[in-house]
């Protein structure tokens, strides 16, 4: 404060003296630039690990290449190539397939969880110990709890060796594993959480006198949970299904392990395109999944105002 | 029960408890009481917190199960029945309207429960918001609607299953003194109109006097002594009545405890007389209340005439003698 005062006026003003001018045109200097710079660390951040790379990709994507080297380059190669080949389409397809599989099962079995925890355990602590336990999977990686399935469903694994010692069935069931039911199994497996903590809380919000005046004006179990409880635990399904679709598109590897090569997902399709060096292809195809996800959740919102939850 | 429609007008019902008890594990909310209220009637259920009274009212609407004992509305016993069969509609201390509903399909939503056409139960939504002065808020959502408004909604909401209780869950108590006056006067003129048996929870003394028929004090779990306002205030039959319904001094004397009106007690007057000091004085407009430190009573309060006291006034610390008719000392029972 003394130094810039000092500095901005004339030398015969002993220094520690500042003219009154000054101190306000460096307070209101001040006043400017203080909340850029209260912005800064955020907008850095974001700047330095979201912007550039998001920027970088987009860049990319209009890049040549050939079998050995990436050219800078501008071409739309990358995206005529993509969009007109019906292998992409049909990627696309899958993956939004499974995207929606897994939203559907993963939206009841959260909101059934979230229920059952929110209205039907009586006492906090022992919801806070239920609750606890629905995070005991995260505690391992996700391909460790994906490859557990393998031993589980495989043609000689523990689920149809039992059915077939039961008497159940005659043959292995082949469906089972390398299939699109063990993908969107391992899909939902992985990310039912995701689905039942948002709508938990939303669900705690409730005020449990709603319930009341609910069934005071005659609703049966059902009509309580479908006019009260789901129109206020929507803020909860958006972000639980926001979090869903967007991992279950990003995802290559529950796919390669689960379908043992016999599916494939959009994510996979820009995985195997890097491990082929062939980036610009990846980056375009990444622009156009971005693109589409985005276009998902801004759907989702539009359905429902998710802003009293933040 | 009454399903009546069109006349608007729906007989109460009686509402009868026979050594209704609630127990929470060990601890017992409500002991055995034994209440008969008539068809009709604005019944008060007055107490400290914790003294049962909203637990009784939660077993009257259903949404606690009884214990022991056994409920009767109308002439059913209705221990067991979900709220919406009993007849009765609650109107609840937050008001729990639904958030996400505006105005009227919150007072519809029991309708819409019935399976009640959209066209007709938003017509008697309506008309029903029009009967407590709601009419132009009809497509507010609760959040935009003031303390006040909110509670006339839920009283709409309450009314529209044509109940014959309605159950009031201290339903002023989170108006601002105003407002709680107003709502008073209007509760009343809902009674009158309405003809339905009221069943109103509250701790204040003043809004049981104000609107009941019939006030029923209690304190832990137990009936202390239902009966009309007056009744209470002129034949506290216990020293916790004469204390809580308040304008009472609660005296040992030689033929036991006796209760004496604050505003009969005279200065330097009576048939029997004892001295006390002044130890604070209020005024309050018409009348000046005396707080006194008198032998054997706790708390000795005299209310007097304002243009009587400042006829000789009185100061803090001042020796007074107080006396009373015998006629004003009313026994206790301890």
């Amino acid at each position: 404060m003394t130094v810039t005062a000092t500095q901005a006026t004339p030398g015969h003003v002993p220094s520690g003296q500042t003219q009154p001018g000054g101190g306000a045109v460096h307070a209101r200097r001040w006043r400017r630039v203080a909340p850029y710079l209260q912005a800064a660390p955020l907008a850095v951040t974001l700047i330095l690990f979201l912007l550039i790379p998001i920027l970088t990709i987009l860049v990319v994507s209009f890049w040549d290449y050939d079998s050995v080297r990436v050219i800078p380059d501008f071409v739309l190669t990358n995206y005529a190539e993509l969009l007109t080949s019906p292998v992409t389409w049909k990627t696309y397809l899958n993956t939004v397939k499974f995207a929606a599989l897994t939203w559907a099962i993963t939206l009841v079995i959260g909101f059934a969880v979230a229920y059952f925890l929110a209205f039907h355990i009586r006492s906090t602590s022992w919801q806070m110990v239920l609750f606890l336990v629905c995070t005991i999977p995260f505690w391992t990686s996700n391909i460790i709890r994906m490859i557990s399935w393998i031993p589980f469903l495989g043609r000689n694994g523990l689920l149809n060796s039992t059915l077939i010692a039961a008497g159940v069935i005659d043959q292995p069931l082949e469906f089972l594993l390398f299939s699109d039911f063990s993908v969107v199994l391992a899909y939902v497996h992985l990310n039912a959480l995701f689905m039942v903590v948002p709508i938990f809380n939303s669900m705690m919000r409730i005020d449990r006198a709603l319930v009341e005046a609910a069934r005071d004006a005659g609703a049966a179990g059902w009509q309580v949970v479908w006019n009260v409880i789901l129109p206020l635990s929507k803020p909860g399904i958006a972000i639980g299904s926001i979090f869903v679709v967007t991992l279950v598109m990003g995802d290559f590897i529950t796919v390669r392990l689960m379908s043992g090569g016999q599916s494939a997902s959009i994510g996979l399709m820009i995985a195997n395109e890097i491990s082929l060096l062939q980036y610009p292809a990846a980056a375009a195809n990444a622009v156009i999944l971005l693109a589409v996800v985005l276009l998902m959740v801004a759907a989702m919102l539009r359905v429902v105002d998710i802003r009293k939850e933040l | 029960m009454t399903t009546g429609s069109g006349a608007g007008t729906t007989a109460g019902s009686t509402v009868e408890l026979v050594k209704l008890t609630k127990a929470y594990g060990a601890t017992v909310a409500v002991d055995a009481i034994d209440l008969r209220v008539a068809a009709g009637a604005y019944c008060c259920l007055l107490g400290p917190s914790g003294c049962g009274k909203t637990s009784t009212l939660r077993m009257i609407a259903g949404h606690e199960d009884v214990s022991d004992g056994d409920l009767l509305i109308g002439d059913q016993v209705v221990n067991g029945e979900p709220p919406a069969r009993r007849g009765t509609a609650m109107m609840f201390q937050s008001y729990a309207l639904f958030p996400h509903l505006d105005c009227t399909d919150n007072v519809a939503f029991s309708l819409k429960m019935k399976g009640v056409a959209v066209e007709e139960r938003r017509r008697r939504a309506r008309e029903m918001l029009d009967l407590v002065d709601m009419g132009k808020y009809a497509a507010r959502l609760p959040a935009q609607l003031s303390g006040g408004q909110q509670q006339r909604v839920a009283l709409a909401r309450a009314l529209i299953t044509r109940p014959g209780v309605l159950l009031l869950d201290e339903p002023l108590s989170a108006l601002d003194p105003f407002l709680r006056d107003k709502m008073r006067e209007e509760l009343k003129r809902l009674h009158r109109e309405l003809g339905i048996t009221f069943i109103h929870v509250t701790h204040s003394q003043t809004e049981a006097m104000a609107l009941a028929d019939l006030v029923v004090v209690m304190s832990q779990g137990r009936i202390e002594q239902a009966g009309p306002p007056r009744e209470l205030f002129n034949r506290p039959r216990t020293a916790f009545v004469a204390r809580f319904i308040g304008g009472h001094n609660v005296i040992q004397s030689a033929d036991g405890l006796c209760a004496v009106r604050a505003d009969r007690v005279q200065l330097g007057g009576g048939d029997l007389r004892t001295d006390g000091t002044v130890r604070a004085l209020e005024y309050h407009g018409a009348s000046v209340h005396l707080s006194l430190d008198v032998a054997g009573a706790e708390d000795f309060a005299v209310i007097l005439d304002e243009t009587r006291f400042y006829d000789a006034p009185l100061s803090i610390g001042a020796p007074v003698q107080i006396g009373w008719n015998r006629a004003d000392a009313h026994p206790l029972a301890s």
